[in-house]
């Protein structure tokens, strides 16, 4: 079980402190793939990064934390303050695009080599990584590259390869495949759920294709203005969401074939710098009651497993798919 | 009847490598379009990561010189024998929303100082008349000037500069927008309301768009006329919906099949991509031959010439 507890994790601007991701509470059972999804600028590669534990100047953890549910070396349980120690071995990180985190001049099998850190055996890890290459299909000539040599699709299945090699606990990506075309990223996808169903791990998840979520998640979690909104098994999400939110997120899908208008949420997220009061989502809410403007909602869990925060969780009166 | 985008023969060729081992990627290979019409357009490049589409949209936007070929927008040569040049009444016509809004804007300056250089060169616009133009920008795309005056791009997130990047190209209201995948990074209900800004332009101020995406759905949702890209070639173009839904290139079919829908999981085991590209850039004959499922002697030997269809739609395919 991986535990977030309470996290706030704030930026420091110019302008002031503006809080990012604002007391986020969650138990991630292992062993699954988790999906997180909300509007852009929500909060969701903040909460990678503190789950990462890439904490540093503008970002800080201001409150709570993660508990990671396996030991150290000496036996200590693993927390956000300890998390980096572990990097590459027990988490690692698949980052949105791989080109800006790979070295442009140096081959990717010393890129493979330098990110596992120090202190090994580099020839032994790089027949390793040869054998391990193979296993994935991609060509043994891919890690003798350099970045630039390869294309987009390739560059991501090698990182894939790198964030996987020592099959760490815990496996964060952030948009891995939103570069890509569909044809190479369910290629990549299916390799992902393939190693995930192999060694067990976590997997945490961020997309903004509620596609993606659809095929590969077992759990999801909507996020809406630096909160948790919805969380709980993803087929309950699809069939039955519980928050607003995430009804009108999974209805705005266009389909190949319907031609009829669709609308977006209409409106914008409060500014995270304006003092926040009632429910985040009220002025775009269709539901909304004076209730929702002044009171914030909890956290809860409505159903078993399924967790969200609203007043009116779960009406019906916003139909999932637009009146035909 | 206006050209509003046209590519004839136009070739890209990049070397790779070293002195001694030399490479050439055909980034475009012989790519033809045409789209004439007197009402503003939407037309769609989709298709697969690495073919050419990046490289399409900046020979149009004058950012790469194409090897050979000729580049037509709203009547004007832009790349080729003849081309006619006025860098400010191009970016009135003509402006762009870059695939990385990372790389689009430098880290060093803040995002506001870019927004009010286009309200000056291009717009002539100053002071108040110039915030004014920007706040309207900015609002529709779901942003406020407050939030967004004086930070620097990495104080952003990826789907926050992205519509910053749409912002800027609508100030100056060129007649078309090249958007290279304007909206990868925006999640699906901010999406609707982008490609809904993007079809309430084309309606109330006749702006044309050549739109550039992974996104299928929202490319039937809102395009005239789709071509699909693969390897540096166009393998089907014709109107988007027909495209769309009765694809006749197995290239299109393959790539409508992976779409990740929410009703049907996927199966089996994903499509193996043949891996090393730089060969297939090559092939003389059809450049899908590889990964075929209807290939035959002559996919390998010929490269298959446009086939036009009953519906208008031209496919490259030996066997359609
Ligand atoms: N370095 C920074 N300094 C100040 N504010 C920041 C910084 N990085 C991010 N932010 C702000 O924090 C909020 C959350 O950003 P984050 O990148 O976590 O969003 P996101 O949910 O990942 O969005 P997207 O889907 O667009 O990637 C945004 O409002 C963003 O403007
Ligand atoms: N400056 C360059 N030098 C060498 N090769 C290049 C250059 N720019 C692009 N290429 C190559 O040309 C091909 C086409 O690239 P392009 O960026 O146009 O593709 P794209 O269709 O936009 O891909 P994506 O969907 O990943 O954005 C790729 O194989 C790419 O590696
Ligand atoms: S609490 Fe009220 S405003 Fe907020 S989502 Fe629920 S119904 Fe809508
Ligand atoms: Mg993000
Ligand atoms: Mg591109």
């Amino acid at each position: 079980m991986i535990k977030l507890n309470n996290i706030v994790a704030t930026y420091t601007t110019r302008r002031g402190q503006v809080n990012a991701v604002d007391g986020v509470s969650l138990e991630i059972p292992r062993g699954i793939i988790l999906g997180i999804a909300g509007e852009s600028g929500c909060g969701k590669s903040t909460l990678m990064k503190v789950i990462y534990g890439d904490i540093g100047y503008p970002l800080a953890l201001s409150n709570g934390g993660v508990e990671y549910g396996f030991a150290d070396e000496k036996g200590h349980p693993v927390t956000s303050a300890t998390i980096r120690k572990q990097w590459f071995r027990r988490i690692s990180y698949i980052p949105q695009s791989s080109m800006s985190s790979m070295n442009p001049v140096v081959r990717i099998r010393e890129q493979f080599v330098d990110f596992q850190g120090p202190g090994l055996n580099k020839a032994k890890v790089l027949e390793e990584v040869r054998a391990y290459i193979r296993q994935l299909d991609l060509p043994a000539e891919a890690i003798d590259a350099y970045p630039h040599q390869l294309s987009g699709g390739m560059r991501q299945r090698v990182m894939v390869a790198m964030a996987t090699f020592f099959q760490p606990d815990l496996i964060l990506a952030d948009e891995p495949t939103t570069a890509l075309d569909v044809v190479v990223q369910k290629g990549i996808l299916l390799l992902l759920m393939e190693l995930q169903a192999k060694m067990r791990n976590t997997i945490i998840f961020v997309s903004h294709d509620m596609g993606v979520h659809y095929q590969i998640t077992h759990k999801m979690l909507i996020m809406y203005a630096a909160r948790a909104v919805e969380y709980g098994d993803s087929e309950a999400i699809f069939k039955a969401p519980l928050h607003p939110y995430t009804r009108m997120l999974i209805r705005s899908l266009p389909t190949i074939g319907d031609t009829q208008l669709r609308e977006g949420v209409s409106g914008r997220p409060p500014s995270l710098w304006e003092n926040l009061q009632g429910c985040r989502f009220a002025a775009r809410c269709p539901l909304a009651t004076e209730l929702c403007r002044t009171r914030d909602p909890a956290f809860i869990e409505h159903r078993p497993g399924q967790f969200a925060a609203c007043h009116y969780p779960g009406e019906q009166s916003i139909p999932l798919e637009a009146a035909a | 009847m206006t050209t509003i985008i046209k590519a004839e023969g136009l070739n890209k060729h990049y070397r790779l490598g070293s002195m001694l081992r030399k490479v050439s990627i055909n980034a475009l290979d012989n790519v033809n379009l045409a789209v004439e019409s007197d009402e503003p357009v939407i037309v769609s490049i989709v298709g697969e990561s690495g073919s050419g589409k990046t490289t399409l949209a900046k020979v149009v936007l004058r950012l790469v010189e194409p090897s050979s070929g000729k580049a037509v927008v709203y009547d004007t040569v832009v790349a080729g024998a003849g081309q006619q040049t006025d860098p400010v009444a191009f970016l009135r016509t003509v402006q762009p929303i870059f695939q990385n809004p990372f790389e689009a804007f430098s880290s060093y300056r803040t995002v506001d100082a870019y927004l009010a250089d286009t309200a000056r060169r291009v717009n002539r616009l100053d002071g108040p008349a110039a915030t004014r133009a920007i706040e309207e920008a900015l609002a529709a795309v779901g942003l406020k000037y407050q939030d967004v005056k004086g930070k620097y791009p990495n104080q952003f997130s990826g789907g926050e500069l992205q519509r910053v990047s749409i912002a800027r190209a609508l100030i100056p209201q060129p007649s078309i927008i090249i958007a290279d995948e304007p909206v990868s990074m925006i999640d699906a209900s901010l999406r609707m309301n982008i490609v809904n800004l993007f079809l309430r332009l084309k309606k109330e101020y006749r702006t044309s768009f050549l739109y550039i995406t992974h996104d299928l759905a929202t490319a039937y949702y809102i395009s005239d006329y789709i071509a699909v890209m693969y390897r540096g070639s166009i393998v089907e173009v014709g109107q988007a919906r027909q495209v769309l839904a009765s694809p006749q290139h197995p290239y299109t079919r393959l790539l409508l099949d992976s779409i990740p829908s929410t009703n049907r999981k996927w199966t089996g085991r994903g499509f193996v991509a043949s891996d090393i590209e730089t060969k297939e850039f090559q092939l003389t004959g059809c450049k899908f031959a590889n990964r075929c499922p209807l290939v035959q002697q002559i996919c390998r030997t010929q490269r298959p010439e446009p086939r036009r269809q009953d519906d208008g739609r031209d496919v490259y395919c030996h066997f359609v």
